[in-house]
This record gives C-alpha cells, structure tokens and sequence, in this order.
C-alpha cells in the first residue's frame, strides 16, 4: 500500500515538477545508450555518434559489483548520519571521522593481533607498517576481532564527543550543533593523524579470488564486507522494527517533546542512536579499509561528502533510505565511468546529490521517518 | 564577570580601526620576540621573514571572513563552499593572464594584463555564484551548506579533470593545467616590483639589516593585501549601512516579515550572494595565488572551514570582528605553533612515531613524549582549532566581537545599549 501512495506521489510530484522529466529523461537516454553500447552497435544521427559504443558486459559487472560493495559500506556508514539528522536535527560533519576513527581501533587490533608471534616490533604493528596485508582467508580471526573492535571502539568514541561536545548544548540550534560537529571533526582527525601519521598505509589485500562469471571475480575481503554489511542491515532492521526502540526513535525524529512527555526517555534514546550510529559507522570504515586495502587519517573525511549524498539521496531520517541511497551513489560513483571520463565520476555522484536536494529535497524513498 | 567578559569590555572601549591595529601590532610584536629569541644574529631576516608570512595569511584570511560575513552574518546565507569561488575566481584570473607563449610543459593562456585578469575573476565568481544561488537559496540553512560544498568539489574535480587541462577555444589554446596547475602573471611580482622601483631606498635601508628581498617582497604583499582588506571594509561598512544592508539584517533576523514589507528577499540574497563570491574570487588569487600559480589542491573545502573557523572566533555579523577572527585564528592559532614548533631545539632523542614515545614513559622518562609533540605541533594546531571552535560555539557562541551584532533597525531599540552611547558614529 505504501508502494501505491509511493507511485502516485512521484507522478503527482512529475507534473509539478518539469525538473523531475528533465531528469527522467537524462536517465532514459542513459539506460538507452547502455543496452545499445552492451549489443555493441552505435547509432548516428546527422554524422554524430548519439548512442551506443562498447562495453563488454563482463566490464558492466565489474563495475556493479565495485559499486555495489562501495555502496553497502557507505549506506552502513549513512545510517548513523542519517539517524542523527532526524533525531538531534543537525549535519554531523564529524561522521567521517568517526568512520576513520572506527577503521584505525579495529585495524591496529587486527594487526596486532595478526603480527603476534611472527617477531615484528609492536611499534611497527602499531603504526600498521609493518608491510603484512591481512585478508579474511589467511587471518580469520584477527580480522573478525578487529571488525568487533571497530564497531565497540568507535561507539566508545561516538559517546565520549557526545558527551563532551554535543551534550552540553542540546537545546542549541542546527547551524550551532553543525559548526559544533567541524570542530570535533577536525580536532578527531588531526588526532588520529598526530598519532598514526599522515602517511597512507597498505593493510590489506584479498587473499583467495572468486570467479563468478569469466572475468568478473570477487576477492575474499570484498565477500566479507558484501555479508557483512548485509547481515548488519537485517539486524538493524529487525532491531528498529522488533523493538520499542524503532519507535520511541520515529517519536523522537517526529517531536522530541511530545515523545518526552509521553514518557520516551529523550537522552536514552539519544544516547542509543550514537551507538548504534557510531558502531555502524566505524564497521563500514573497517569493512572499507578491508576492501580498498589502504588507510589514512583522512579517508573518512574525503567518503563523507558520499556519505552525505547517500543519505540525502534516501531521504534524511529513512534508514532504509540511507541503505538504498549508498548502494545508489556507490553505483553511480563507478558506474558513471561508462559514459565520463575518469577524473569525473566523483563529480557525478556529487551532481546527483545537488540535483536530489534542489528538485526532491525529501530525498528518493522520501519522508522523515526512522526506520 | 568572566575573564572574557572583562577582555571585551576592554575591547569595547576602543574604536575599530584602533582595535584591529592594535591587535595586528601585538601579533607582529609576538612574531618579532619570537625571531629574537631564536633567530641570533640573523633575527631581522627571520623577522621580516615572519611578520611578512603572518601579515600575508591574516589578510587573506580577512578577505575571505569578510566575504563571508556578508553572505552569513549579514544575509544567513550558510555558504560553505567558499573554496570553490575561490577557485572559479583564481582560475579565471589564472586563465586570463598566463602568458600567450608559456614555457615547456606549462599551459598558454591569454596574456592579458593582471589588473584585466583580476577584474575577470570577479566577475566569473559572482556570475558562477549567482547562478549557483538561484536555485540553492530555497533550501534550509543546512541543505544550502551541503549544496555549496558538493558545488565546491565539483568545481574541484572539473578543474582537476585532465580533459581541461588543455583545449582549443576560438582557434587559441587554453585550459586549467589539470591536476599539474597553471602559472600565469604573479601579483607578488607588483609587490617585487614596488621594492625594486619606487620603494628602492627603504628596501635599501631594510637591506642593509640584512632583510632579504624575497622576505621584503613577502611583506610589501601582505600589506598590499591589508590595503584590500581596508577597501574592503570600507565597501562593505557602507554597504552593511545603507538601506541595502538594513534589508540584508532584516532578512536574517526575519525572512517572512522582510517580504511581507515588500522586499524581494530573494533578489536581495542573490545580489548578496554575488557580491561576496566575487570576493571570495579575489581571495583566491591574492591569496592562494599569490605566487602567480595555482593548482586544484589548494582549493579543497578544508580551507573553507578555516574561513568559518576565523569568522566564528571573531564573530560573526560584525565586519571589524571578522577582520579580529582572521588575524586570531591565522597568526595565534595557524601560524605561530607552526613556527615555535619548527624552532625548538629538540636534541636528537625524539622518537619517530608515539609508540616509542609512550613506552619512554614506563622508564619514567617524559622526554620522548614530549619531543614527540612538539616536534608534531603543526597536526596538534589543527585540534586546538578544533578544540577552540567548539569551546566558542558552546560558550561565546557570538565570538569576540559578535555581541556588537548591529541590529536590523536604523535606530537603536536596545535601552540599555542607548543609556550607555556613545557607540555610533553616526
């Protein structure tokens, strides 16, 4: 039913908004162009090549699956961002590096815990140069405790600036909390760098590959972030659905006074939003430092303008939202290489998020609601 | 009364052109100790070396919190993608007077003359920023603010993007330089030009001091951009005056009731808007370019965030407080830890990376740990700002001069305010 008041939204929303064809038809010519350049045929118009070209479905593949895996661990990352919006009403412009934060607990963990016993120096372990790649196959438990670790320290992090920074200034407005949230993350990331450097260190690489179909294969760290980020969607959902949590949230994000005089208990609530937000987000920064192989103390900072047009890709406030709209961006950031060159899929992702936000700023599933 | 209480009501009893020189000679008098201190004999060098390095980052920082006071102090436009003004301005003005024949490996532009450059880069910012604005300015403060900064990384990665870096446009050869950068005609050059011409005997005096020419250049620049700074206070002190500026505060106080007066509010942010993207513009080649090259690295949104950071320390809604949060955040916060980190005699006992650091203090020995920061002072200054950022928002959330906030009305309606006068100058 929702589905049905869905379509006749976006119909509706169609003849308001001639924005909305403009870009419909963007996306036809587009899906168009991909099936005329996957049957490998052009198609000219008046001497100009319109459609078509070539592209091996194997490479499209490649590149869905690349996207799709970016895709799950930012919409991971998303959900904490977008919880936060709707419940506390501000753009946390620290959630990046609290994603990298969550990366460097779990990976030096995991690096201690994979280099014990081999004689490498604790200070090369530590400073995660050592030069050992983990990989889910060759360092299984290792690699299962630093992603526990990821999630538990970055919740330990999250709740320690809440406490500090955002605590004492509940009542304060948006634009306050969100200049609040640069300072943290610039005093965060410069924290992370004073410690671990500024260098760029290479942590993981797949250790077993997986053919699917001819070329396209997957390596054994890019199946763990698939399951896992997988896994932890569910949980959340069942959580926020199963539980008077996913409600007393929905009260919250709806009016936060109401829900205090109903008897919702506003700060626990608050407080558990952090954890599960800041948990989820340093698993996806450990699953990403899984995936790409290489860490930094500014890699969270660079993913989270991504971050950002997921969640306003979704919808802020819809965790699912925050869920599709990653994998969205994800496939867009590596699917826009078919038609633009390679310094501008970036580019691309982000126009997507400006275009979402001045034509359905609600985002694409719409609606503030958690859960 | 707090400390800081008792520190403003100080502040508040000088006039504005008096408090910002004043604090402009205290940073110069801290950069001047400080090259006594370390510099031995050479210290004249070393100190023009830094008064000029600091007096070029505060005017470029006062520029920009200029600029953007008039967009959020003033109007409540919440642009966080100054970078990228910056960067439509600097490249503009980059593509308008790169030399016709550049040298190997470099990229031609049209060799037109600086001033024509500088101009053009104005205009580019305003225009690119209007039209930006057109559709941005209906959304809530915080969409705008991601908005503007994906707009700023956009424009980032397009100049980044190697298909610009060289193209062919009505017959002549242009183009961005891609990720390598673009060389073009320097300002700094004006500032060398001034030494070397009518300035000569001063430099000369300066000289024999043992002041380098380079070091004097630098400084002859960064007073050249506090002469900016100057006409651009004096524009917008005017402008924030008039019956413009009164709309300007009307909207960020109210924006139903600006239009239910009568007032296009929205015309009046968009105007707003451009005016302070063709500064940002400015800013990007004075500041960013002084050296007559830039490339897409400088351009990215943390530099925005410094700028808010400045405004926010020094207040935002006030024009002298912009000008006091550019010289605080860049001279005490930016530049200075850098400087008195670099100087410090370390010995040769500090460790590489904090593990040993740490462990030196299980044999008791806080050394390590010590050097170990100081040696890393110029990552910590960043949470410092960090730090200091969020202990304003939560504490002085107005800043050191934002209390002086001047309200959209043309008469005072605070009695308090009145009973203790004196404080137009009207």
């Amino acid at each position: 039913m929702g589905l049905v008041a869905n379509a006749r939204g976006s119909r509706a929303a169609v003849v308001d908004r001639p924005g909305a064809v403009a870009v419909a038809a963007v996306l036809g010519y587009l899906f168009v162009d991909l099936v005329v350049k996957l049957s490998g045929t052009s198609v000219f118009f008046l001497g100009v090549q319109v459609l078509g070209g070539s592209l091996e479905l194997g490479s499209l593949l490649s590149m869905v699956i690349d996207g799709l895996l970016v895709g799950l661990a930012v919409g991971l990352a998303g959900i904490g961002l977008s919880m936060t919006y709707s419940i506390l009403d501000f753009a946390n412009f620290a959630h990046g590096d609290t994603v990298t934060a969550g990366a460097f607990l779990g990976w030096v963990v995991a690096y201690i815990a994979a280099g014990l016993g081999t004689g490498a120096p604790i200070a090369e372990l530590f400073m995660l140069n050592s030069g050992r790649q983990l990989s889910t196959v060759s360092t299984f438990v290792p690699v299962l405790l630093g992603l526990v670790v990821a999630g538990v320290g970055s919740v330990g992090v999250t709740l320690l600036v809440d406490r500090l920074t955002y605590r004492p200034m509940r009542d304060a407005d948006n634009i306050s909390l969100l200049i609040a949230s640069i300072g943290v993350a610039l005093a965060m990331r410069y924290l992370i760098a004073f410690v671990f450097g500024t260098q760029t260190s290479g942590v993981a690489s797949g250790g077993l590959r997986i053919t699917l179909l001819g070329t396209v294969s997957m390596t054994d760290n890019e199946v763990t972030l698939l399951v896992v980020s997988l896994l932890l969607m569910l949980a959340v959902h069942l959580l926020l659905q199963r539980t008077k949590l996913g409600k007393a949230m929905r009260a919250m994000a709806d009016n936060e006074d109401l829900a205090r005089v109903t008897g919702i208990p506003t700060e626990r609530v608050i407080r558990l939003t952090w954890i599960l937000g800041g948990g989820l987000a340093g698993v996806g920064g450990y699953l990403l430092v899984l995936e790409s192989g290489t860490i930094s103390f500014n890699f969270g900072w660079i993913l989270l303008l991504l971050i950002f047009a997921a969640v306003i890709v979704g919808g802020i406030g819809s965790i699912y939202g925050a869920m599709a709209g990653g994998v969205l961006i994800g496939l867009v950031d590596s699917l826009a290489l078919i038609w633009l060159p390679s310094g501008l899929t970036r580019a691309a992702a982000f126009l997507v998020l400006i275009v979402v936000l001045l034509l359905r700023p609600s985002g694409i599933f719409g609606g503030v609601t958690t859960a | 009364m707090s400390a800081a209480d008792a520190v403003r009501d100080r502040l508040d009893e000088l006039p504005d052109i008096g408090l910002v020189a004043g604090f402009l000679a205290g940073i110069w008098a801290i950069m001047l100790v400080l090259a006594l201190a370390v510099g031995g004999t050479a210290w004249p060098n070393l100190a023009a070396g830094f008064i000029g390095s600091v007096t070029v980052l505060i005017g470029g920082y006062a520029i920009l919190a200029l600029a953007l006071n008039l967009q959020w102090g003033y109007t409540g436009l919440f642009n966080i993608g100054v970078a990228g003004f910056m960067a439509v301005g600097a490249y503009t003005t980059a593509i308008l007077t790169a030399p016709t024949d550049p040298a190997a490996g470099a990229v031609a532009g049209l060799g037109l003359p600086l001033w024509v450059g500088l101009l053009g880069g104005m205009l580019m910012a305003a225009v690119i920023g209007g039209l930006a604005a057109l559709p941005a300015l209906r959304l809530k403060a915080d969409y705008l603010a991601i908005v503007t900064v994906a707009f700023s990384e956009v424009i980032r990665l397009t100049v980044n993007w190697s298909g610009l870096a060289e193209f062919s446009l009505f017959g002549r050869t242009l183009g961005t330089g891609g990720a390598t950068g673009i060389s073009f005609e320097s300002a700094n050059d004006v500032a060398g030009s001034l030494v070397n011409g009518v300035g000569a005997p001063v430099a000369a005096a300066f000289q024999s001091v043992g002041v380098s020419a380079p070091n004097l250049a630098n400084l002859t620049y960064g007073l050249m951009l506090m002469a900016v700074v100057g006409a651009s206070y004096w524009v917008f002190a005017r402008l924030t005056n008039s019956p413009f500026g009164r709309v300007l505060k009307a909207i960020r106080e109210d924006e139903t009731v600006t239009q239910s007066l009568g007032k296009d509010t929205r015309l009046f942010k968009i105007k707003t808007f451009m005016i302070g993207c063709a500064l940002m513009g400015l800013a990007g080649v004075l500041f960013r370019g002084q050296a007559g090259y830039i490339s897409p690295s400088q351009f990215r949104p943390t530099i925005t965030f410094y700028v808010f950071a400045a405004l926010i320390i020094g207040g935002s809604g006030s024009n002298t407080g912009s000008i006091l949060g550019a010289a605080t955040f860049s001279g005490l916060l930016f530049y200075l830890p850098a400087r008195i980190g670099e100087n410090v005699p370390l010995g040769t006992r500090a460790p590489s990376n904090i593990v040993e650091a740490v462990a030196a203090l299980g044999s008791l020995d806080p050394f390590p740990l010590v050097a170990y920061t100081v040696g890393n002072v110029s990552t910590l200054r960043f949470v410092l700002i960090g730090v200091v950022l969020i202990y304003i928002i939560q504490n002085q959330p107005e800043g050191l001069l934002g209390h002086r906030n001047e309200p959209a009305a043309s008469v005072d309606l605070d009695r308090s305010r009145a009973d203790i006068g004196g404080e137009s100058d009207e």
